[in-house]
């Protein structure tokens, strides 16, 4: 097997744009891992529009915008490798994975960027009481089997949970002559994003019922009725609120996991709010080298934003690797390899650097990256984080330690959107004594 | 005409069927579902109890110790996972101690071997995360853990292959003694006859009983509700760890799994539906607030599904096992709840030695005891994986994340004697599916291999047979992989 310096874990929308920006940073040797059997990710089953209304100012289904970065790959020559899955990620960064045609391989990177997205919430970990027939589906599930394998699971619909995916999925059994008789959400704020609420649910006239949840699924062989019931504050169902709905399909859309047992096993820091990897400035791991981003770092409600971060991973994967291969040409005599030289290297740097925690408080939910080096960041970085709950007319307020220097009204903020500050070099440059940047929600 | 009908492809039914496959007799199994391993055999503690629990001089106690004795042997041979991992009961309050040693002594007395009681200090060495209130414990080092369906299924195969026919989707309706001095069993898919038969129809088993017999019996299905964690947390106890028992049973146990999941459960809910395998939330409410008794931190959140299981319950509470005074030539095997899946294999040697005694059999020469079980790529090395892929790629395709199960496993567990039909019997024979997603991942996967390997239809393929289709009817435009639906939208249009 061929030696590779960048290696990408996952060839869905992160993967494929943080080989792109690595190739045009000047990175020549880059693999492509990809379990499935074609480029691009779970966007090949969205075939729903409303991709790429930021990067490209117009409006493309899931498989075009998928495209648009699958033919940058191909004309810039980047080599990938299909029906390939990633069976490890050692500390020292080398991959092991495997596939029909080369069998049971590994290479030893010099960086790795995690791109492998993430799952569903299954079922089972929401402990639903009930039977267990079939006609229960993740929504993902079901989405692939209307879209890509083209069968139906049934014809009467409840959906628990108010994901995107769900919310799409709703329109899209409607599309097919099915009836979604309701969308019950456990919180009382809906995790989806509202234009998904408006444009799949009010326009077909679904109800959305908040704080319900599923307490019963009925049928010993398949799917014959769903009951669903008010939750209190406390989130377990209120006696006496029970409805029953007849239905042959129940779809799950309560929740992605960033999918991160490659990263575990590598030894990488996870944050357990995001459930994915803690990173810095430059969207890099504990482990020098070892980058990630898209929905293995924190869950995204847009695409747009993950090829963006993504781009920033594979830059900055090509900037370590160009490091250690000129770490490696100076001092390379005493026999270490480059990705070690850089290493100690960095650290020695690291030393001496103005290194800043983020901080999420009040409302903010998290921060990533976690932490900034200012010698490392680019002169504008973009912060993103969750709230925790639903905000109207509050504030989005920035502490550099105790002195607030943001302090931005928004008119809504909920769970189901993701936020962003901007955060300027020189305004921290100017600050070598800053040691904590907090993002919170304030009312006033 | 068959010698010998067993009625249920459970795992009394299969050990029974294997013992019966030693001889030179015509046997056939009768299974109303689709699959071997499809009632109380499937969810259980998968546990292998050491025998101390069941009464001195029951049929329950006897054939637990036994069954436990035969599980090394019977695991090599079937080539299934076995691990003797220990158990132990827990005292949790100073006053019951004397309990463990009634326990002790009574499992002395069923011939259990190496019984020990230990301290609170030796415990909690062996086992950090029991609870504060440890007070002591009964050890015993013979208790195992297994995979379920794994015997169930391995035990059906190596009888399959010794010449014993399997008959699925066939339900025993009515069975009455013919003026041929044979067994006429009605199914729903015609009449069957036998000299002999052996009810080992679980739940059922009642009504089996019933329609032969006048000494009526009565199973209650009890219920029990478990939840299963994540492997990450597998490892959260290496022992079975149980509480002390109480007239209801055993009590809620948390273990490791033999594929290195955690195990809670079960309670015990009489109800009447046989069929009622519903969990509820008061269920499992009720497991997790008693397993956290006996145990510091249980990484309940990490459950990664959870199911309930029917025991089949009879009032006295020992096992049924012997021909019918008022039925002669009728072998019931009732009341084979918990240790039901520890005393299989002993209760299938004691129905083959009734049998071999009354039918007075010969052993065939060319019985084969043992049996390859699929080949489980986890856990070999590189050079052994690609061994593998030389000789098939399919090897080298990840079907299932999750458990990394590959394209090559569930081609076998399809292809293989009584191979799998449905998502649900790919699942029992490989793990794929059982993992932390739930089958989220690889049942579109595993579908389009049944597909293509079984040639049913998309909307034919069910989860576990009956009406459990997945997709039951296509999409509107019919896309998806079938050309010839293509086709006809082509014709459309042209005719338009």
């Amino acid at each position: 097997m061929k030696n590779y310096d960048i290696v990408i874990v996952g060839g869905g929308p992160a993967g494929l744009a943080a080989a792109v920006s690595a190739k045009k940073a000047g990175c020549d040797s880059i693999l492509i891992l990809e379990r499935d059997t074609e480029l691009g990710g779970i966007l090949n089953q969205c075939i729903h529009n409303g991709f790429g209304l930021h990067t490209f100012k117009e409006e493309l289904t899931g498989p075009e915008y998928a495209y648009r970065f699958i033919k940058q790959v191909l004309d810039l020559g980047i080599e990938y490798k299909l029906g390939t899955m990633v069976m490890d990620i050692a500390p020292d960064k080398t991959v092991t994975a495997m596939n029909r045609e080369d069998g049971m391989f590994t290479i030893p990177a010099k960086a790795v960027i995690l791109a492998m997205g993430c799952r569903e919430r299954p079922r089972g970990a929401l402990n639903i009481p009930g039977y267990r027939p079939a006609g229960i589906f993740s929504a993902g599930t079901a989405q692939r089997l209307v879209n890509i394998e083209g069968y139906m699971p049934g014809k009467e619909v409840v959906i628990l949970g108010s994901g995107d995916i769900g919310l799409i999925m709703a329109r899209r059994m409607t599309f097919e002559g099915a009836k979604v008789k309701v969308v019950a959400e456990l919180m009382p704020y809906s995790g989806g994003l509202k234009r998904n609420i408006v444009q799949c649910l009010d326009d077909y006239g679904i109800p959305l019922k908040l704080s319900h949840t599923v307490v019963d699924i009925e049928g010993k062989e398949h799917v014959t009725a769903v009951t669903i019931a008010e939750v209190g504050p406390d989130r377990k169902p209120i006696p006496g609120t029970e409805e029953r709905y007849t239905c042959d399909t129940l779809l799950l859309s309560c929740g992605l996991i960033p999918e991160n047992e490659l990263s575990r096993s590598a030894g990488v820091e996870m944050n357990p709010v995001t459930s994915g990897p803690i990173v810095n400035e430059s969207l890099e791991t504990n482990i020098p080298g070892v980058f990630a981003c898209g929905n293995v770092l924190h869950v995204h409600d847009l695409v747009d934003y993950v090829s963006e971060e993504a781009g920033r991973a594979g830059e900055n994967a090509a900037k370590y690797v160009s490091g250690a291969e000129e770490a490696g040409a100076t001092q390379g005599a005493d026999g270490k390899s480059g990705a070690a030289q850089a290493e100690a290297g960095g650290d020695a740097e690291a030393g001496g650097a103005h290194v800043i925690a983020l901080a999420a408080t009040d409302g903010a939910r998290y921060t990533v990256p976690s932490t900034i080096n200012v010698d490392r960041m680019s002169d504008l970085l973009t912060v993103r984080f969750r709230v925790g709950d639903v905000y109207k007319n509050s504030f989005v307020s920035v502490y550099f330690d105790d002195e607030r220097v943001m302090h931005n009204q928004k008119r809504i903020m909920s769970p189901g959107e993701m936020e962003q500050i901007v955060l300027r070099k020189a305004q921290l440059a100017e600050r070598p004594l800053l040691k904590t940047i907090t993002v919170k929600i304030e009312n006033e | 005409m068959y010698d010998v009908i067993v009625i249920g492809a459970g795992v009394t039914g299969s050990a029974v069927a294997r013992e019966l496959s030693r001889y030179d007799i015509s046997t056939c199994v009768l299974e109303k579902c689709e699959d071997v391993c499809e009632g109380t055999s499937k969810a259980n503690s998968a546990i292998v109890h050491a025998g101390f629990d069941a009464a001195e001089g029951t049929l329950m106690a006897k054939l637990n110790v036994r069954g436990n004795e035969m599980m090394d042997e019977l695991s090599r041979d079937l080539d299934i996972p076995f691990k003797r991992n220990g158990s132990m009961v827990v005292c949790i309050h100073k006053e019951a101690l004397d309990g463990l040693k009634e326990l002790y002594d009574r499992g002395i007395k069923n011939g259990v071997k190496g019984l020990k009681i230990l301290s609170r200090e030796e415990a909690l060495k062996m086992e950090p995360n029991l609870s504060e209130n440890v007070q002591g414990a009964l050890y015993a080092p013979t208790g195992g853990i297994i995979c379920p369906f794994e015997l169930n299924i391995a035990m059906a195969e190596n009888a399959f292959e010794n010449g014993v026919d399997f008959k699925f989707n066939t339900e025993v309706k009515d069975i009455k003694k013919g003026e041929d001095d044979l067994w006429h069993l009605q199914t729903n898919s015609g009449e069957y006859t036998a000299r002999y038969v052996v009810n080992a129809a679980g739940v059922y088993a009642d009504m089996i009983h019933n329609m032969v017999s006048a000494d009526k019996i009565k199973i209650t299905p009890r219920r029990g509700d478990y939840c299963l964690l994540d492997k990450q947390v597998g490892g959260h106890v290496s022992h079975t760890i149980f509480p002390q028992p109480t007239n209801l049973g055993k009590g809620v146990l948390v273990s490791p799994t033999v594929h290195g999941n955690l195990i809670v459960g079960p309670t015990a809910i009489d109800i009447d539906d046989k069929e009622g395998t519903n969990t509820t939330a008061e269920g499992i409410d009720d497991l997790i607030s008693k397993a956290g008794n006996h145990i510091r931190n249980l990484p309940i959140r990490n459950v990664i599904t959870s199911f309930a299981g029917l025991r089949a319950h009879e009032e006295h509470h020992d096992f049924i096992i012997g021909e019918i005074a008022d039925a002669p030539c009728f072998i019931d095997c009732a009341g084979i709840e918990s240790p039901g899946l520890s005393a299989s294999p002993a209760i299938g040697e004691m129905v083959g030695n009734i049998l071999k005694e009354k039918m007075n059999l010969k052993e065939k020469e060319n019985f084969k005891a043992t049996r390859k079980g699929i080949v489980r790529t986890e856990g070999l090395s590189v050079a052994q994986m690609n061994d593998l892929i030389k000789k098939n790629p399919a090897y080298g395709n990840i079907i299932c994340r999750c458990e990394m199960i590959t394209e090559g496993e569930i081609l076998d567990a399809i292809h293989r004697p009584l191979g799998a039909k449905s998502l649900d019997g790919v699942k029992r024979r490989t793990r794929a599916g059982m993992g932390r997603c739930q089958a989220g991942f690889c049942s579109p996967r595993t579908m389009e291999i049944i597909n293509r390997e079984l040639g049913i239809p998309y909307e034919k393929i069910t989860k576990s047979g009956g009406e459990s289709v997945i997709v039951p009817t296509r999409t509107k435009e019919g896309s998806g992989n079938s050309a010839t639906s293509l086709e006809g939208t082509r014709g459309e249009v042209t005719g338009a």
